[in-house]
């Protein structure tokens, strides 16, 4: 549905060059959900934009739903759904005539877009706001009708960038309800952007984390965790020295990566907590140590960046607001 | 995971990494009869004609969708239509009376203040209202609306022109509300004279619309700059028009600067339509003036939008 190779795109803003996307290489496979993570200014819509025709590459190419984004912007367009950052639908139009409109524009002939306007606003529990001004539509209608419009000519590839950017958690879960049913319906390809870790994680079932415009890490969510992260094992020692020997007896058990003791306190990380526990817990008794409260993490899309980079994403999000900011100047 | 296509599916299947053969093997429904397969538009279908794809509408068909998605909120909305009449007619209260009390005085060659003031306020609302237009382009472009329109299919060029022609609709009703509000303090328009009169401010109209959208995606940056800019082309063009005193009297670089004004032609010849001097030689130069805006604020607008998409 995707194929990128070498997807570069460079701003020149006030005499400085800003590589916003450094070489993509990306393959997205029919029916596939793919979520593009990244802190505020990795590139993420800079690379979404890319593959919508709304900017050319610098260098590189990319062929989407068959079509190169070059060579062909037409037919990609009439191929995609696309939920930008902002409001879609006009804010001065009515709901339903906005998402009939996007459907005649998408080629679909009056009678047939009128259908699937309906139908969408029904899934989308919109049908009540269709005569409303889209200014008077709460911010989760208005982000559920924007995905209505991408939708509207059941396109085989639906681009979403932050579509819940601004919504609060009960209006993001329920946005994503209606995404994931749709999907269930029409099997569309969906890639999507996010810097909400909780929601990638949740959501895609493979995760493209991009880092400086390029990719970093490119796996389903638990893999990333697995094998980039890993499981925690916080074991509590009724004292100093029983977390020492503990310490020690965790390192020399097969699947440990790490054992670092902190006061009474080892941390482990292991590829599997729920494996690793008993094996400690079996040592330690055979030992006489004694072991006091274990517990088990699992790890966050947060650990993975943090591996990847050395960065919090959540710190990374602040730090590079101002390049992020250069960026958009440029674009 | 589930990846079962419905009967609407127009998906292309997935291409292999075969290169530009590999076609999708998929299907087109067939389920879109009447479309018409881009006749009079200009055809980017590829050679083989895009089986994968639903057919390409014509460029005539996205300028008729444009038109009809701008429209809307006016004919749903028609008081803000007459919102944009309070600049004119405070210009017709306040300033009219002040020409009426001194033209008594000087003498306005016999004709009737009013015959002489409302042509022009009739320009002048055709100005305001077209020029100002972009801001509505900038909203868009804020919210995102215009965003997503550049991810469709439909024309660029489709996207200008059908927003420009939207432009005559609140034109001519806020310049028929004019005319009938004045008719009642002496205003006294020639039917034909005023038709093809109002005609001519369609035409104008359009390319002024043009031009504001093309200022608007000129001056996406800096946002501030549309109004700025807006302002400091609009007025002059207004006060050198002749539109509210005029410049007979005027220094002679005045004179020199509203001959190269388009606007003053188009002054001139609606208060000589509007008399029912349908033959004054005003009329074809204000024509060919209204043309040239037209025509080249179309050319403007298609290109600028064309070079906006980076």
């Amino acid at each position: 549905m995707i194929e990128a190779t070498g997807l570069t795109k460079d701003f020149v803003s006030r005499q400085r060059t800003v590589h916003a996307v450094r070489g993509v290489d990306l393959r997205v496979e029919r029916g596939e959900l793919v979520a593009v993570l990244g802190p505020n200014g990795a590139g993420k819509t800079t690379l979404l934009r890319m593959l919508t025709t709304l900017t050319p590459p610098t260098a590189g190419s990319a062929r989407v739903a068959g079509h190169d984004v070059v060579a062909r912007p037409h037919a990609v367009r009439r191929s995609i759904g696309f939920v930008g950052q902002g409001n879609g639908a006009g804010h001065v139009q009515r709901a339903r005539d906005e998402l009939v409109t996007h459907g005649l524009m998408m080629g679909l002939d009056r009678g047939t877009s009128g259908a699937r306007a309906d139908e969408l606003l029904d899934v989308l529990d919109l049908a009540d706001q269709a005569r409303q001004k889209v200014s008077d539509l709460s911010g989760g209608q208005r982000r559920r009708l924007d995905v209505a419009m991408g939708l509207v000519h059941t396109p085989p590839l639906l681009f979403l960038d932050e579509p819940s950017t601004g919504l609060d958690p009960q209006n993001r879960a329920n946005l994503w309800e209606h995404v994931r049913r749709l999907r269930e319906r029409h099997g569309v390809t969906i890639v999507l952007t996010t810097h909400y870790l909780d929601e990638a994680d949740s959501m895609a079932e493979r995760v493209v984390v991009v880092d400086h415009g390029r990719v970093i890490a490119d796996a389903t969510a638990d893999e990333l965790k697995r094998d980039l992260a890993g499981d925690r094992v916080v074991v509590t020692a009724p004292d100093a020295d029983s977390a020492a020997r503990l310490a020690t007896l965790a390192r020399a058990l097969p699947g440990t990566r790490d054992a670092e003791r902190d006061g009474v306190v080892v941390t482990l990380r292991v590829a599997r907590a729920t494996a690793a526990v008993a094996p400690l817990v079996e040592a330690a008794v055979r030992e006489g140590v004694r072991v006091g409260d274990v517990e088990t993490h699992r790890p966050t899309l947060d650990d993975v960046f943090l591996h990847l980079t050395g960065r919090s994403l959540r710190e990374s999000a602040i730090s590079t607001e101002a390049s992020d900011d250069a960026g958009k100047d440029a674009a | 995971m589930s990846t079962h296509s419905t009967s609407h599916d127009l998906s292309t299947g997935t291409t292999t990494g075969t290169g530009r053969g590999a076609r999708a093997d998929a299907v087109t429904t067939g389920a879109r009869p009447g479309a018409g397969t881009s006749a009079g538009g200009r055809s980017q279908a590829g050679p083989s004609g895009e089986p994968d794809l639903p057919p390409r509408s014509s460029w005539w068909r996205d300028v008729a969708v444009v038109l009809e998605r701008e429209l809307r909120p006016v004919l749903r909305d028609p008081f803000s239509v007459v919102f944009g009449l309070v600049q004119p007619v405070v210009f017709l209260g306040l300033f009219g009376p002040l020409l009426a009390a001194s033209v008594e005085r000087e003498g306005l060659g016999g004709t009737s203040v009013w015959q002489w003031f409302v042509p022009g306020v009739l320009v002048m609302v055709t100005l305001f209202g077209t020029s100002t237009t972009g801001s509505n382009l900038q909203y868009e472009m804020q919210t995102g609306a215009f965003e997503r329109l550049l991810v469709t299919p439909v024309a660029r060029s489709a996207q200008i022109v059908g927003r420009a022609l939207k432009e005559v609709v609140p034109l001519l009703a806020q310049a028929l509300v004019v005319v009938v509000v004045m008719v009642p303090f002496g205003f006294r328009p020639h039917v034909l004279g005023g038709l093809v009169g109002l005609a001519l401010l369609a035409v104008m109209g359009v390319g002024i619309g043009a031009f504001s959208y093309a200022l608007a995606l000129a001056v996406r940056k800096q946002e501030w700059m549309f109004w700025a800019v807006q302002q400091t082309v609009l007025f002059p063009l207004l006060i050198l028009s002749g539109m509210l005193l005029p410049l007979d009297d005027g220094p002679r670089w005045m004179r020199v600067a509203a001959d190269l004004n388009p606007l003053a032609y188009v002054v001139e010849a609606e208060r000589a339509l509007f008399d029912g001097r349908l033959g004054d030689p005003a009329v074809p130069a204000a024509a060919l003036a209204a043309v040239l805006t037209a025509v080249v604020g179309l050319v403007v607008g298609v290109r600028t939008i064309a070079r906006s998409s980076d």
